[in-house]
């Protein structure tokens, strides 16, 4: 039979032509993507890589209900004059944490994988409220109101954390209990910024640089 | 009881009119935020004014609001014409039509009070996915049962990519949203890290591929050949054209990762796969070109023509420049730079929106009973669309690529050249600039929208019999 003559049984069997579609457009995602995620070391955490702190994960999550992360990238790519501009190249197991993944895919302001080590809390603290008074030109948001809410008002964070430990994360009982104190008293505006704290901090020397 | 022999058009023209409604909101959110990047206090310090919600508003509006009604207007539309019977369960579709925009709407609401997974073009939360993947397999029922019903024997070409749109997403929309919920509003991703990038842009890229790409070639290859008033230039290049694309969209995804934390092999996989991706994407556009040669005449009088020409010039664009992008010692330079936003609105301007504007044009005197109000406000539209998508895609192609080289730009001592700061403030000319095209852009939408309300004011009832052809041996015949 010629290859017309075989199509033609797929254009006239809607069945088969479902089939035949799902079939040719799941190989993709079976050669390349299903290996990915059995591949248990793409997801081992490097040994300087901890879980985020009760306050330090609220503030991760604040900054993906901001949308930090569609102009900030948190990876820095094995090239010389990233390393240069941001610090250490980024590594996969420094991510075993992070659900989502924030690497981004823009850069309208510079890249944060590294900015922990750069700027002081008080630095940050401005410079959220106000951009434009420590940089001048800067077109990012001001976010006043992270300084006016509370970190944590409906008492969530013991649910994240649990949830977060049956997805593997290995916190403690005692963090877990202790977290509430942790947050309790504290702004949305303190956690964001002991977030940016922790950023690179799991940050490896850049050896091995590719490029 | 409804009529068996006729057409069910009329959740056809609602979904056309939800569809209008969303991309004048959508590239409104978009304008405002490209204003945003120029006059960064124009959010007044409010939340739900702030860059980082609108965007996701913006292209949630756009790709789900605008684009799937269209789809779906248009699926429906076509998808009784090839078939040769009105569709299967009519009130599916009317859920469809209805439970799509309210999700939509809810959605945007959601966005805005901070609800997102920070997943890009998945950011709606649990809630949502979970209702927006019922309403899709009542979308799959509804276009599946209509096929199955068909009086024609063969199901004709523009019905593979639709079917492909419906079956694809909805594999990767499971996939890519599954999480563990937090709260109403908060969940956390089953993935993490390299794993949730790379299943991310599995789903981000192939998203664009078989709703922006693959959906929208299901509107072309019905709409086309009926305005062209000309069958498909050929047939077998449809068939190769569509297997390949089914089968090697899918590999590209990993070119949005680039030189990050994912294995070499994967990043080179997905850079050759792009590649080889220009074949069907060209093999296509070569094929409706092809299909208009002979009816150029037609463009001088025709303006949804003129669209629909104009939409296979920038889809023949946009699918080169991807696979350029993806060539790694490109992307080096490109990669989160404004040249992949240029990328992206060179194919969701020009080829996006002009096709769907092309076919509306078409589409609704036809619905409504009406010649259309004014041919002339629809020329000035193509113009405005046309003068909008050329200033924003240049703009933003001086934008990206010198971010990426001043980025990169070491002095002869080996240290960097430019500070970010400084290189961030030079771009303000250039997103001044964007913001001109995308005001530009949507004030062509607006005019169409005014041009089918005037029409729409003329409307007769409209009755479309199902005609008695059903002899014809192959669905091109039909259609032809």
């Amino acid at each position: 039979m010629s290859v017309l003559g075989l199509h033609r049984k797929l254009e006239e069997n809607a069945g088969l032509l479902i089939f035949g579609i799902l079939f040719v457009s799941a190989i993709g995602g079976l050669v390349q993507v299903l290996p990915s995620v059995f591949q248990d070391e793409l997801v081992a955490p490097t040994t300087e890589t901890k879980p985020y702190g009760a306050l330090e994960l609220l503030g991760r999550d604040i900054y993906i209900r901001e949308g930090c992360s569609t102009c900030h990238s948190q990876q820095v790519r094995p090239l010389l004059a990233e390393v240069k501009r941001y610090g250490p190249f980024s590594r996969a197991g420094e991510s075993a944490y992070d659900r989502p993944f924030l690497w981004g895919s823009k850069r309208t302001g510079p890249d944060l994988h590294r900015v922990g080590a750069k700027y002081s809390d008080a630095w940050q603290r401005i410079h959220l409220i106000d951009p434009r008074s420590v940089v001048p030109k800067s077109i990012m948001p001001a976010y006043p109101w992270l300084a006016e809410k509370e970190a944590d008002p409906r008492n969530t964070i013991q649910t994240r954390m649990k949830r977060l430990r049956l997805l593997g994360h290995p916190y403690t009982d005692d963090e877990i209990s202790n977290a509430p104190d942790l947050v309790s008293g504290k702004t949305e505006l303190d956690a964001v910024v002991a977030y940016l704290a922790v950023l690179g901090e799991a940050a490896g020397s850049g050896e091995g640089m590719a490029h | 009881m409804p009529d068996p022999n006729v057409y069910n058009d009329r959740v056809v023209t609602v979904l056309v009119v939800l569809s209008l409604v969303w991309a004048i909101a959508g590239m409104g959110a978009g304008v405002f935020i490209a204003a945003e990047l120029v006059w960064p206090t124009i959010d007044l310090g409010q939340e739900w004014l702030s860059y980082g919600r609108l965007r996701t508003l913006h292209t949630n509006g756009v790709i789900f609001g605008f684009g799937v009604s269209a789809l779906m207007a248009t699926a429906f539309y076509s998808v009784q014409r090839t078939s040769h019977v009105p569709l299967f369960a009519p009130k599916l579709a009317w859920f469809c039509c209805i439970a799509w925009n309210l999700a939509v709407l809810l959605g945007g609401i959601s966005l805005l009070a901070g609800w997102t997974s920070g997943k890009e073009y998945a950011e709606l939360e649990w809630p949502f996915d979970i209702g927006i993947t019922i309403v899709w397999l009542a979308f799959a029922v509804v276009f599946f049962g209509t096929i199955a019903n068909r009086k024609v024997k063969a199901i004709y070409v523009s019905n593979w990519f639709y079917g492909a749109l419906i079956i694809v997403i909805a594999m990767l929309h499971v996939v890519n949203s599954m999480a563990i919920p937090i709260t109403i509003g908060k969940s956390y991703s089953l993935f993490a890290g390299a794993q949730d990038a790379i299943v991310q842009w599995w789903y981000g890229h192939n998203a664009v591929g078989f709703l922006l790409t693959g959906g929208f070639l299901g509107m072309l290859y019905y709409f086309l050949p009926k305005h062209a008033d000309r069958p498909i230039w050929s047939y077998r290049l449809s068939i190769v054209a569509f297997w390949a694309f089914t089968y090697s969209y899918i590999w590209a995804g990993p070119h949005h990762l680039h030189y990050n934390a994912i294995p070499e092999w994967v990043q080179s996989l997905g850079m050759v796969m792009s590649i080889i991706l220009l074949a069907p994407s060209w093999a296509t556009m070569v094929n409706g070109v092809m299909t208009v040669a002979g009816a150029w005449e037609k463009l001088k009088t025709d303006p949804a023509l003129k669209f629909i020409v104009l939409a296979l010039a920038f889809y023949g664009l946009a699918t080169f420049e991807g696979p350029m992008l993806s060539i790694k010692s490109v992307n080096v330079v490109s990669h989160f730079t404004d040249w992949t936003v240029g990328h992206v609105h060179s194919g969701a301007l020009g080829w996006n929106a002009m096709i769907t504007f092309g076919t509306f044009y078409f589409l609704v005197p036809r619905l409504v009973g009406a010649a259309l109000y004014s041919v002339r406000l629809a020329n000035i539209h193509f113009w405005l669309a046309l003068a909008g998508t050329m200033l924003y895609v240049l703009s933003m192609w001086g934008a990206g690529v010198s971010q990426g080289l001043l980025w990169l730009s070491l002095d002869e001592l080996g240290e960097l050249s430019y500070g970010f700061r400084d290189i961030m403030a030079s771009m303000t000319p250039y997103y001044a600039l964007r913001f001109v095209a995308g005001a530009i852009f949507l004030s062509g939408a607006i005019l169409m929208f005014y041009n089918f309300v005037k029409t729409m004011e003329n409307r007769t009832t409209v009755v479309r019999r199902i005609p008695d052809v059903t002899t014809a041996r192959s669905a091109v015949e039909a259609v032809a």
